[in-house]
Protein backbone atom coordinates (compact mmCIF):
# COMPACT_ATOMS: atom_id res chain seq x y z
CA UNK A 1 0.00 0.00 0.00
CA UNK A 2 1.51 3.30 -1.04
CA UNK A 3 1.53 6.07 2.16
CA UNK A 4 -1.12 8.93 1.40
CA UNK A 5 1.27 11.11 2.53
CA UNK A 6 4.60 9.92 1.17
CA UNK A 7 4.85 12.92 -1.45
CA UNK A 8 2.73 15.72 -2.62
CA UNK A 9 1.46 14.55 -5.27
CA UNK A 10 -0.11 11.64 -3.32
CA UNK A 11 -1.77 13.58 -0.56
CA UNK A 12 -3.37 15.85 -2.97
CA UNK A 13 -4.41 12.75 -4.45
CA UNK A 14 -5.80 11.73 -0.63
CA UNK A 15 -6.95 15.08 -0.34
CA UNK A 16 -9.27 14.79 -3.32
CA UNK A 17 -10.43 11.35 -1.92
CA UNK A 18 -11.40 12.79 1.08
CA UNK A 19 -13.59 15.35 -0.70
CA UNK A 20 -15.30 12.58 -2.47
CA UNK A 21 -15.80 10.41 0.84
CA UNK A 22 -17.21 13.34 2.38
CA UNK A 23 -19.43 14.60 0.01
CA UNK A 24 -21.27 11.50 -0.41
CA UNK A 25 -21.84 11.31 3.40
CA UNK A 26 -22.51 14.66 3.63
CA UNK A 27 -25.13 14.56 0.72
CA UNK A 28 -26.81 11.49 1.46
CA UNK A 29 -26.97 12.35 5.60
CA UNK A 30 -28.44 15.98 4.80
CA UNK A 31 -31.93 13.81 2.64
CA UNK A 32 -32.02 11.63 5.89
CA UNK A 33 -30.19 10.71 8.76
CA UNK A 34 -30.17 6.77 7.55
CA UNK A 35 -29.03 7.03 4.45
CA UNK A 36 -26.40 9.17 5.33
CA UNK A 37 -25.58 6.16 7.71
CA UNK A 38 -25.74 3.48 4.67
CA UNK A 39 -23.28 5.78 1.96
CA UNK A 40 -20.70 5.88 5.49
CA UNK A 41 -20.82 1.84 5.77
CA UNK A 42 -20.72 1.56 1.71
CA UNK A 43 -17.89 3.97 0.89
CA UNK A 44 -16.12 3.16 4.48
CA UNK A 45 -16.21 -0.92 3.52
CA UNK A 46 -15.20 -0.07 -0.26
CA UNK A 47 -11.98 1.68 0.82
CA UNK A 48 -11.14 -0.84 3.31
CA UNK A 49 -11.42 -3.39 0.45
CA UNK A 50 -9.13 -1.51 -1.85
CA UNK A 51 -6.72 -1.09 0.96
CA UNK A 52 -6.71 -4.73 1.55
CA UNK A 53 -6.67 -5.38 -1.97
CA UNK A 54 -3.53 -2.92 -2.56
CA UNK A 55 -1.61 -5.16 0.04
CA UNK A 56 -1.38 -8.29 -2.19
CA UNK A 57 1.54 -8.66 -4.02
CA UNK A 58 1.89 -6.41 -7.01
CA UNK A 59 1.69 -7.99 -10.23
CA UNK A 60 5.20 -9.19 -12.65
CA UNK A 61 7.60 -6.44 -12.99
CA UNK A 62 8.97 -5.95 -16.52
CA UNK A 63 12.72 -7.77 -16.45
CA UNK A 64 15.10 -5.47 -16.09
CA UNK A 65 18.32 -5.24 -18.47
CA UNK A 66 21.45 -7.41 -17.65
CA UNK A 67 24.87 -6.31 -18.68
CA UNK A 68 27.06 -8.82 -18.51
CA UNK A 69 31.15 -9.33 -18.18
CA UNK A 70 33.75 -9.03 -21.28
CA UNK A 71 33.90 -11.53 -24.23
CA UNK A 72 34.82 -15.35 -22.89
CA UNK A 73 34.51 -14.15 -19.19
CA UNK A 74 31.55 -15.71 -16.92
CA UNK A 75 30.16 -13.70 -14.28
CA UNK A 76 28.08 -15.19 -10.86
CA UNK A 77 26.31 -13.28 -9.01
CA UNK A 78 25.58 -14.94 -5.50
CA UNK A 79 23.05 -13.63 -3.14
CA UNK A 80 23.00 -14.84 -0.04
CA UNK A 81 22.99 -13.56 4.04
CA UNK A 82 22.31 -15.68 6.67
CA UNK A 83 23.18 -19.06 4.81
CA UNK A 84 26.17 -17.41 3.35
CA UNK A 85 29.06 -19.79 4.71
CA UNK A 86 26.68 -22.56 4.30
CA UNK A 87 28.08 -26.06 2.64
CA UNK A 88 25.42 -26.57 -0.38
CA UNK A 89 26.05 -22.60 -1.31
CA UNK A 90 29.61 -23.06 -1.36
CA UNK A 91 29.87 -26.73 -3.50
CA UNK A 92 27.34 -24.97 -5.91
CA UNK A 93 29.56 -21.73 -6.66
CA UNK A 94 32.77 -24.11 -6.49
CA UNK A 95 30.75 -26.07 -9.04
CA UNK A 96 30.12 -22.63 -10.81
CA UNK A 97 33.39 -21.15 -10.37
CA UNK A 98 35.27 -24.17 -12.05
CA UNK A 99 33.94 -24.25 -15.31
CA UNK A 100 36.16 -21.75 -17.36
CA UNK A 101 36.89 -17.90 -16.70
CA UNK A 102 34.78 -16.86 -14.25
CA UNK A 103 34.32 -14.23 -11.69
CA UNK A 104 32.16 -14.57 -8.78
CA UNK A 105 30.44 -11.37 -6.65
CA UNK A 106 29.34 -12.41 -3.34
CA UNK A 107 26.24 -9.80 -2.13
CA UNK A 108 24.85 -10.00 1.91
CA UNK A 109 21.94 -8.20 1.48
CA UNK A 110 22.00 -5.65 5.14
CA UNK A 111 18.53 -7.39 6.30
CA UNK A 112 17.37 -4.78 8.66
CA UNK A 113 14.54 -4.33 11.32
CA UNK A 114 12.03 -2.51 9.92
CA UNK A 115 11.80 -0.25 12.77
CA UNK A 116 15.92 0.90 12.01
CA UNK A 117 15.53 0.92 8.35
CA UNK A 118 12.07 3.19 8.89
CA UNK A 119 15.08 5.43 10.71
CA UNK A 120 17.58 5.10 8.60
CA UNK A 121 19.67 3.59 11.18
CA UNK A 122 21.38 0.36 8.85
CA UNK A 123 24.96 0.59 9.92
CA UNK A 124 24.53 -2.46 12.12
CA UNK A 125 22.85 -4.56 9.98
CA UNK A 126 25.56 -3.82 7.19
CA UNK A 127 28.36 -4.67 10.00
CA UNK A 128 26.95 -8.00 10.74
CA UNK A 129 26.61 -8.39 6.93
CA UNK A 130 30.12 -7.18 6.05
CA UNK A 131 31.60 -9.61 9.39
CA UNK A 132 29.38 -12.36 7.54
CA UNK A 133 30.14 -11.96 3.77
CA UNK A 134 33.84 -11.47 4.85
CA UNK A 135 34.00 -15.37 6.41
CA UNK A 136 32.31 -16.26 3.33
CA UNK A 137 34.94 -15.11 1.21
CA UNK A 138 37.49 -16.25 3.42
CA UNK A 139 35.98 -19.94 2.85
CA UNK A 140 35.36 -19.59 -0.56
CA UNK A 141 39.07 -18.93 -0.95
CA UNK A 142 40.36 -21.53 1.20
CA UNK A 143 38.26 -23.69 -1.53
CA UNK A 144 40.08 -22.31 -4.27
CA UNK A 145 37.06 -19.65 -5.40
CA UNK A 146 38.77 -16.22 -6.37
CA UNK A 147 35.50 -14.38 -5.49
CA UNK A 148 34.99 -10.58 -4.31
CA UNK A 149 32.07 -9.34 -2.32
CA UNK A 150 29.80 -6.33 -1.16
CA UNK A 151 27.51 -5.63 1.37
CA UNK A 152 23.92 -4.96 -0.51
CA UNK A 153 20.48 -3.26 -0.08
CA UNK A 154 18.30 -4.76 3.00
CA UNK A 155 15.66 -5.46 0.60
CA UNK A 156 17.37 -8.75 -1.63
CA UNK A 157 15.48 -7.72 -4.83
CA UNK A 158 17.19 -4.30 -4.84
CA UNK A 159 20.62 -5.44 -3.77
CA UNK A 160 20.26 -7.94 -7.09
CA UNK A 161 19.32 -4.84 -8.81
CA UNK A 162 22.03 -2.46 -7.64
CA UNK A 163 24.65 -5.65 -8.21
CA UNK A 164 23.33 -6.10 -11.92
CA UNK A 165 23.70 -2.50 -12.32
CA UNK A 166 27.63 -2.35 -11.30
CA UNK A 167 28.92 -5.76 -12.23
CA UNK A 168 26.44 -7.28 -14.30
CA UNK A 169 25.71 -11.34 -14.35
CA UNK A 170 25.29 -14.48 -16.55
CA UNK A 171 23.76 -16.49 -13.56
CA UNK A 172 22.80 -15.68 -10.62
CA UNK A 173 22.68 -18.16 -7.65
CA UNK A 174 20.13 -16.92 -4.76
CA UNK A 175 20.54 -18.83 -1.30
CA UNK A 176 17.89 -19.52 1.03
CA UNK A 177 16.75 -21.32 4.07
CA UNK A 178 14.32 -23.71 3.76
CA UNK A 179 10.60 -23.55 2.83
CA UNK A 180 8.55 -22.73 6.52
CA UNK A 181 12.32 -20.55 7.85
CA UNK A 182 12.68 -18.78 4.94
CA UNK A 183 11.30 -14.87 4.79
CA UNK A 184 12.88 -14.41 1.50
CA UNK A 185 10.64 -17.47 0.35
CA UNK A 186 7.69 -16.59 1.71
CA UNK A 187 7.94 -13.03 0.37
CA UNK A 188 8.30 -14.70 -2.99
CA UNK A 189 12.29 -13.15 -3.70
CA UNK A 190 13.50 -16.26 -5.87
CA UNK A 191 10.04 -16.15 -8.10
CA UNK A 192 10.06 -12.55 -8.17
CA UNK A 193 13.85 -12.81 -9.27
CA UNK A 194 13.06 -15.32 -12.32
CA UNK A 195 10.31 -12.50 -13.50
CA UNK A 196 12.47 -9.90 -13.39
CA UNK A 197 15.94 -11.37 -14.75
CA UNK A 198 16.22 -12.87 -17.64
CA UNK A 199 19.19 -15.30 -16.88
CA UNK A 200 19.46 -18.73 -15.23
CA UNK A 201 19.00 -18.69 -11.19
CA UNK A 202 19.81 -20.87 -9.05
CA UNK A 203 18.10 -21.49 -5.95
CA UNK A 204 20.13 -23.19 -3.22
CA UNK A 205 18.87 -24.33 0.15
CA UNK A 206 20.74 -24.23 2.93
CA UNK A 207 19.80 -25.96 5.97
CA UNK A 208 21.65 -24.52 9.12
CA UNK A 209 19.50 -25.82 11.85
CA UNK A 210 20.23 -24.01 14.92
CA UNK A 211 24.04 -23.21 13.79
CA UNK A 212 24.32 -19.80 13.13
CA UNK A 213 27.21 -18.54 10.70
CA UNK B 1 41.62 -13.28 2.06
CA UNK B 2 39.60 -12.65 -1.09
CA UNK B 3 39.79 -9.05 -2.05
CA UNK B 4 36.31 -6.77 -1.32
CA UNK B 5 35.55 -4.27 -4.28
CA UNK B 6 33.37 -2.11 -2.62
CA UNK B 7 34.88 -0.54 0.74
CA UNK B 8 31.22 1.84 0.54
CA UNK B 9 27.76 0.88 -0.53
CA UNK B 10 26.68 1.45 -3.89
CA UNK B 11 24.51 4.74 -4.54
CA UNK B 12 22.08 2.85 -6.17
CA UNK B 13 21.41 1.66 -1.79
CA UNK B 14 20.30 4.80 -0.61
CA UNK B 15 17.10 4.18 -3.25
CA UNK B 16 15.29 2.02 -0.59
CA UNK B 17 15.87 4.25 2.47
CA UNK B 18 13.27 6.52 3.93
CA UNK B 19 14.43 10.71 3.73
CA UNK B 20 14.80 11.58 7.32
CA UNK B 21 12.89 14.73 6.33
CA UNK B 22 10.34 12.95 4.87
CA UNK B 23 10.08 10.76 7.58
CA UNK B 24 10.06 14.04 10.17
CA UNK B 25 6.98 14.77 8.37
CA UNK B 26 5.62 11.72 8.99
CA UNK B 27 5.99 11.23 12.62
CA UNK B 28 4.80 15.22 12.50
CA UNK B 29 1.45 14.70 10.95
CA UNK B 30 1.03 11.73 13.01
CA UNK B 31 1.69 13.18 16.20
CA UNK B 32 -1.26 15.82 14.60
CA UNK B 33 -3.84 12.76 14.11
CA UNK B 34 -3.26 11.73 17.18
CA UNK B 35 -3.87 15.21 18.35
CA UNK B 36 -7.24 16.17 16.67
CA UNK B 37 -7.84 12.34 17.88
CA UNK B 38 -8.47 13.66 20.86
CA UNK B 39 -10.59 16.46 19.83
CA UNK B 40 -12.95 14.87 18.20
CA UNK B 41 -13.10 12.13 20.84
CA UNK B 42 -14.66 15.02 23.14
CA UNK B 43 -16.77 16.65 20.12
CA UNK B 44 -18.29 12.73 19.95
CA UNK B 45 -18.73 12.38 23.78
CA UNK B 46 -20.50 15.96 24.11
CA UNK B 47 -22.83 15.23 21.08
CA UNK B 48 -23.40 11.55 21.06
CA UNK B 49 -22.99 10.18 24.43
CA UNK B 50 -24.01 13.10 26.69
CA UNK B 51 -26.72 14.31 23.67
CA UNK B 52 -25.99 17.62 23.65
CA UNK B 53 -28.24 19.45 21.27
CA UNK B 54 -25.72 20.49 17.81
CA UNK B 55 -25.83 23.63 17.56
CA UNK B 56 -27.16 24.19 20.66
CA UNK B 57 -30.28 26.59 20.64
CA UNK B 58 -30.65 29.72 19.94
CA UNK B 59 -27.11 29.40 18.31
CA UNK B 60 -26.75 28.71 14.40
CA UNK B 61 -23.58 27.85 12.68
CA UNK B 62 -23.01 29.81 9.54
CA UNK B 63 -23.00 27.06 7.59
CA UNK B 64 -22.69 28.97 4.13
CA UNK B 65 -20.38 31.37 4.85
CA UNK B 66 -17.93 28.06 5.89
CA UNK B 67 -19.10 26.53 3.10
CA UNK B 68 -17.65 28.95 0.62
CA UNK B 69 -14.36 29.08 2.91
CA UNK B 70 -14.08 25.35 2.67
CA UNK B 71 -14.12 25.86 -1.46
CA UNK B 72 -11.07 28.29 -0.64
CA UNK B 73 -9.39 26.35 0.76
CA UNK B 74 -9.36 22.97 -1.66
CA UNK B 75 -9.13 25.83 -4.25
CA UNK B 76 -5.58 26.34 -2.92
CA UNK B 77 -4.85 22.74 -2.50
CA UNK B 78 -4.81 22.92 -6.57
CA UNK B 79 -2.79 25.96 -6.74
CA UNK B 80 -0.30 24.41 -4.52
CA UNK B 81 -0.14 20.97 -6.61
CA UNK B 82 0.41 23.57 -9.67
CA UNK B 83 3.37 25.48 -7.93
CA UNK B 84 5.13 21.88 -7.26
CA UNK B 85 3.77 20.63 -10.86
CA UNK B 86 5.53 23.99 -12.08
CA UNK B 87 9.05 23.75 -10.94
CA UNK B 88 9.22 20.43 -11.68
CA UNK B 89 8.71 21.15 -15.38
CA UNK B 90 11.33 24.31 -14.71
CA UNK B 91 8.32 26.48 -15.08
CA UNK B 92 9.55 29.12 -12.52
CA UNK B 93 6.48 31.57 -13.08
CA UNK B 94 3.97 28.87 -12.52
CA UNK B 95 6.11 28.35 -9.39
CA UNK B 96 5.64 32.21 -7.66
CA UNK B 97 2.11 32.10 -9.13
CA UNK B 98 0.84 29.01 -7.58
CA UNK B 99 2.67 29.75 -4.23
CA UNK B 100 1.46 33.02 -3.85
CA UNK B 101 -2.20 32.38 -4.98
CA UNK B 102 -2.14 29.51 -2.56
CA UNK B 103 -0.57 31.81 0.42
CA UNK B 104 -3.44 34.46 -0.53
CA UNK B 105 -6.29 31.65 -0.68
CA UNK B 106 -5.41 30.58 2.50
CA UNK B 107 -5.25 33.56 4.25
CA UNK B 108 -8.58 34.43 2.71
CA UNK B 109 -9.54 31.48 4.78
CA UNK B 110 -8.35 32.45 7.80
CA UNK B 111 -9.05 35.86 8.08
CA UNK B 112 -12.94 34.74 6.96
CA UNK B 113 -12.94 32.92 10.12
CA UNK B 114 -11.52 35.08 11.83
CA UNK B 115 -14.68 37.24 10.89
CA UNK B 116 -17.14 34.32 11.27
CA UNK B 117 -15.68 34.25 15.20
CA UNK B 118 -16.59 37.50 15.86
CA UNK B 119 -19.98 37.28 14.35
CA UNK B 120 -21.23 33.40 15.78
CA UNK B 121 -22.74 35.12 19.09
CA UNK B 122 -21.30 32.36 21.22
CA UNK B 123 -17.93 32.29 22.75
CA UNK B 124 -15.71 28.98 24.29
CA UNK B 125 -17.29 29.83 27.91
CA UNK B 126 -20.47 29.67 26.67
CA UNK B 127 -21.38 26.06 26.87
CA UNK B 128 -19.68 22.18 25.84
CA UNK B 129 -20.65 23.15 22.40
CA UNK B 130 -19.15 26.33 22.12
CA UNK B 131 -16.23 24.51 23.99
CA UNK B 132 -15.68 22.02 20.81
CA UNK B 133 -16.45 23.95 18.34
CA UNK B 134 -13.89 26.40 19.00
CA UNK B 135 -11.75 24.16 20.24
CA UNK B 136 -11.91 22.13 16.78
CA UNK B 137 -11.87 24.92 14.15
CA UNK B 138 -9.47 26.89 16.27
CA UNK B 139 -7.08 23.74 16.48
CA UNK B 140 -7.24 23.58 12.50
CA UNK B 141 -6.77 27.39 12.33
CA UNK B 142 -3.75 27.31 13.93
CA UNK B 143 -2.63 24.57 11.90
CA UNK B 144 -3.65 26.87 8.83
CA UNK B 145 -1.37 29.66 10.35
CA UNK B 146 1.84 27.16 10.33
CA UNK B 147 0.91 25.81 6.98
CA UNK B 148 0.97 29.75 5.89
CA UNK B 149 4.35 30.33 7.72
CA UNK B 150 5.70 27.34 5.84
CA UNK B 151 3.75 28.64 2.56
CA UNK B 152 5.78 32.22 3.17
CA UNK B 153 9.22 30.82 3.60
CA UNK B 154 8.53 28.96 0.36
CA UNK B 155 7.33 31.88 -1.56
CA UNK B 156 10.12 33.73 -0.69
CA UNK B 157 12.76 31.44 -1.46
CA UNK B 158 10.80 30.91 -4.89
CA UNK B 159 11.49 34.38 -5.30
CA UNK B 160 14.85 34.86 -4.45
CA UNK B 161 15.40 32.18 -7.12
CA UNK B 162 15.95 28.78 -4.71
CA UNK B 163 14.33 25.50 -6.17
CA UNK B 164 14.89 23.48 -9.65
CA UNK B 165 13.50 20.66 -11.63
CA UNK B 166 15.73 18.27 -9.45
CA UNK B 167 15.74 20.21 -6.43
CA UNK B 168 12.29 21.31 -4.45
CA UNK B 169 12.38 19.94 -1.22
CA UNK B 170 11.26 22.73 0.36
CA UNK B 171 8.10 23.09 -1.65
CA UNK B 172 7.38 19.77 -1.41
CA UNK B 173 7.29 19.38 2.41
CA UNK B 174 4.98 22.67 2.88
CA UNK B 175 2.56 20.64 0.03
CA UNK B 176 2.24 17.34 1.75
CA UNK B 177 1.37 19.46 5.52
CA UNK B 178 -0.99 21.84 3.60
CA UNK B 179 -3.11 18.95 1.82
CA UNK B 180 -3.25 17.48 5.20
CA UNK B 181 -4.45 20.39 6.54
CA UNK B 182 -6.68 20.68 4.01
CA UNK B 183 -7.82 17.16 4.76
CA UNK B 184 -8.63 17.92 8.09
CA UNK B 185 -10.73 20.54 7.13
CA UNK B 186 -13.49 18.31 5.43
CA UNK B 187 -13.31 16.13 8.38
CA UNK B 188 -13.80 18.94 10.70
CA UNK B 189 -16.72 20.93 8.73
CA UNK B 190 -18.55 17.64 7.76
CA UNK B 191 -18.72 16.73 11.29
CA UNK B 192 -18.97 19.92 13.02
CA UNK B 193 -20.99 21.89 10.58
CA UNK B 194 -22.95 19.23 7.95
CA UNK B 195 -23.88 16.52 9.94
Amino acid sequence: MQNPLSSEGEAFRFLLGTVVYFALIAVAGVINAWAGLVVFIVLSVAVVWWWWRSREPAGPVEASPVRGGPEGERRILVVANETVGGEPLLEQIKQLASQGNTRVLVVSPALNTPLRHLASDEDPARAQARERLDRSLAELERNGVQASGEVGDGDPLQAMEDALRTFGADEIVISTHPEGRSNWLERGVVSSARERYAVPIHHVVVDLGDRPF
Amino acid sequence: MAAVDHAHPPIANQSSRVDARTLGMFLFIASEIMLFGSFFTVYFFVRVSAGTPWPTPPYELPVFVAGMNTIILVTSSFTMHWALQSIKRGNRSGLKAGLVLTFLLGLTFLLTQVLEYSRIGFAPYTNAFGSVFFGLTGLHGAHVFVGLTLLAFATIRAFRGHYTEEEHHGVEIPGIYWHFVDVMWIVVYTTVYIL
